[in-house]
């Protein structure tokens, strides 16, 4: 499969990352090489195959409903470049 | 929010094919096709995959974890009780449960998705296909459910605080919400309206969502497309987040009109999102976040996929209460209830509870459910929508109303006369028979005393007797007469009977 320049510029904004022109024709060789790289898997058989989970024969924990966690407004905020009465504060993103 | 909704009408949907609802435009009739993805934030105490609460009102990022905060390192563990919930609620939609589901992420960015996905459910939901009952203008008709998956709901923020920031509280990031997909089977404002305060009412019995929707705890994105009737289906548009059931009626018919009149001036529709401004009765477009229409969905590699077994399921099955169309059914049969009278009792299940909480104060000889059912819709209801209570809040017990039917059904007073009773205990309390008692208001069946007020009116009205011999139906007012002369207190019965006697009529 070929990811052209468009490709990568949209799968950038997509993630929110920041590339130039020239980085994005960089990106296009090297992205084009993973996916046919991983494109060897398509010469094996799956159509009857299930995803594969997990390793072990282990299923999902469930926990029961209890308020075990919260009440900790200071430490969640700690990192936050901006802060005010416990709320993030963050540049205006409305529309 | 979800991508798979698949366009797909009903073909047997008689509602649709008579279609008393298309709009008129300028090239011809218009219909409207519409489907609903409903968001209902699920009872629980604690959060979908973290242990704190999910309490309404609290302070800013005080109901939060370092894992609803999304803290590098932290794992998601999903609540029991959320799962059974999700369960509950496809047994109660008549709907597919599926033992195996998987979570996915679906990615955006938005600074109250701190996550940078959304914990969801694409392609393996819990709950697949279903369909409910709902009533419009008399006539009940099916609207199929396309699937209810869990997600995470976001935090939210506030825009309005500072010209320049916004605010970001997380409190709600993390709670469990049910996305329920409708198939596209609604054909009318009306019915979009009648499917989701049915689906209200489902929840609500099941005791999985409380919904709120002035709380934002039940909240639509109404799909809406136009075509010709008969034609393939329209270009749609969803209409995000609409919170009360008013303003899904007024967006739809919005949007509708505002689709037909783009084709009809030769336009097309664009595939978009849209909000609904009640105020200016618009809708508009959300153009800046289309280009982020790509969630690029992939399995949540930190969850297992959700299995359980079919006892797991019957279980739940074999606990759920009576719902709201099986407790109709029911009361139309074995009380005799109308349709329209049975209906409104079940809306709410605290009001189906309290009638008959009435109807099991009475004694086998005066269980009249007709009556009761007057009593509790007319007066109480009435008398309740007056002054902004719900039942839970009525000065008037059901026990004391269910005595209060008694003294009727054993005709110690009269229908006039316990409304008068009625008065007194909103106001006032106390036990309807001491009440009757005491103040005297006990049905007059003595036969003397009406005959005397008989003999006084007839006496008084010689023109009236002359024209009732005349026009036997006139009689009607002798009776009021005579009734209004004993109180109130005469049965109106006996009262019919002696002045037909007298009057020779």
């Amino acid at each position: 499969m070929k990811v052209d320049e468009a490709t990568v510029h949209r799968i950038a904004r997509l993630a929110r990352i920041k590339v130039t022109a020239e980085e994005a024709r960089g990106l296009e060789k090297e992205l084009t090489g993973i996916l046919d790289w991983v494109k060897m898997l398509d010469e094996v058989d799956t159509r009857n195959v299930e995803p594969m989970t997990r390793v072990v024969p282990i299923v999902l924990r469930q926990r029961i409903d209890t308020v075990t966690d919260g009440e900790i407004a200071r430490d969640v905020t700690a990192n936050a470049p901006k802060v005010e009465d416990h709320f993030f504060v963050v540049p205006k993103v409305v529309e | 929010m979800t991508t798979v909704t698949k366009a797909v009408p009903m073909q047997d949907n008689a509602a649709a094919a008579k279609s008393p609802n298309l709009i008129k435009g300028n090239t011809g009739d218009w219909e409207v096709v519409i489907g609903l993805e409903v968001h209902a934030q699920v009872n629980s105490r604690s959060k979908l995959f973290s242990g704190s609460s999910t309490a309404f009102g609290a302070a800013p990022n005080s109901h939060v974890s370092l894992v609803d905060a999304a803290m590098p390192g932290m794992l998601p563990v999903i609540n029991a009780e959320c799962v059974a919930q999700a369960v509950r609620t496809g047994l109660g939609l008549n709907a597919q449960i599926n033992l195996k589901s998987v979570f996915d992420r679906k990615n955006y960015f938005y600074p109250d998705l701190p996550q940078g996905y959304q914990i969801s459910q694409y392609k393996q939901p819990i709950v697949g296909e279903g369909r409910i009952e709902i009533d419009v203008d008399g006539a009940s008709m099916k609207v199929g459910i396309e699937r209810l998956h869990l997600e995470q709901d976001a935090g939210k923020s506030i825009h309005d605080q500072h010209p320049e920031f916004s605010y970001v509280d997380l409190n709600r990031s993390g709670v469990a919400l049910m996305e329920i997909v409708s198939k596209p089977d609604m054909r009318s404002a009306k019915q979009a309206q009648a499917y989701v305060t049915k689906l209200r009412t489902i929840l609500r019995y099941l005791g999985t969502c409380d919904g709120d929707m002035e709380k934002g705890n039940l909240r639509a994105d109404v799909n809406v497309s136009v075509r010709k009737p008969g034609a393939a289906l329209g270009t749609r548009c969803e209409i995000k987040n609409v919170n009360s059931i008013r303003f899904i009626g007024q967006a739809v018919d919005v949007e509708a009109r505002r689709q037909i009149e783009i084709i009809e001036d030769g336009g097309k529709i664009d595939q978009e999102t849209r909000l609904f401004d009640p105020v200016k009765g618009e809708t508009r477009s959300m153009r800046s976040k289309e280009e982020a229409h790509d969630y690029r969905y992939f399995p949540d590699p930190d969850l297992l996929p959700l299995e359980f077994k079919p006892e797991f399921v019957a279980g739940l099955k074999a606990k759920l209460p009576e719902l709201p169309d099986a407790k109709k059914a029911r009361f139309v049969k074995d009380f005799g209830l109308s349709n329209y009278d049975a209906g409104v009792l079940v809306a709410e299940r605290e009001n189906a509870d309290y009638f008959e909480a009435v109807l099991s104060t009475l004694k086998d000889g005066t269980r009249d459910g007709k009556t009761a059912a007057n009593w509790v819709i007319n007066e109480l209801f009435g008398r309740l929508n007056k002054e902004s209570k719900d039942v839970g809040a009525s000065p008037v017990s059901a026990a004391q109303l269910g005595s209060l039917v008694g003294l009727i059904g054993d005709s110690t007073i009269s229908g006039k006369i316990a409304k008068d009773v009625f008065e007194i205990l909103w106001a006032e309390g106390g036990d309807p028979a001491e009440i009757v008692e005491s103040r005297g208001m006990k049905q007059v069946t003595d036969t003397g005393a009406i005959e005397k007020a008989v003999d006084e009116i007839i006496a008084a009205n010689p023109d009236k007797v002359a024209q009732v011999i005349a026009k036997p139906t006139m009689l009607g007012w002798f009776v009021g007469q005579v009734i209004k002369q004993t109180g109130g207190k005469a049965a109106p019965a006996t009262v019919n009977e002696i002045l037909k006697k007298k009057l020779g009529i």
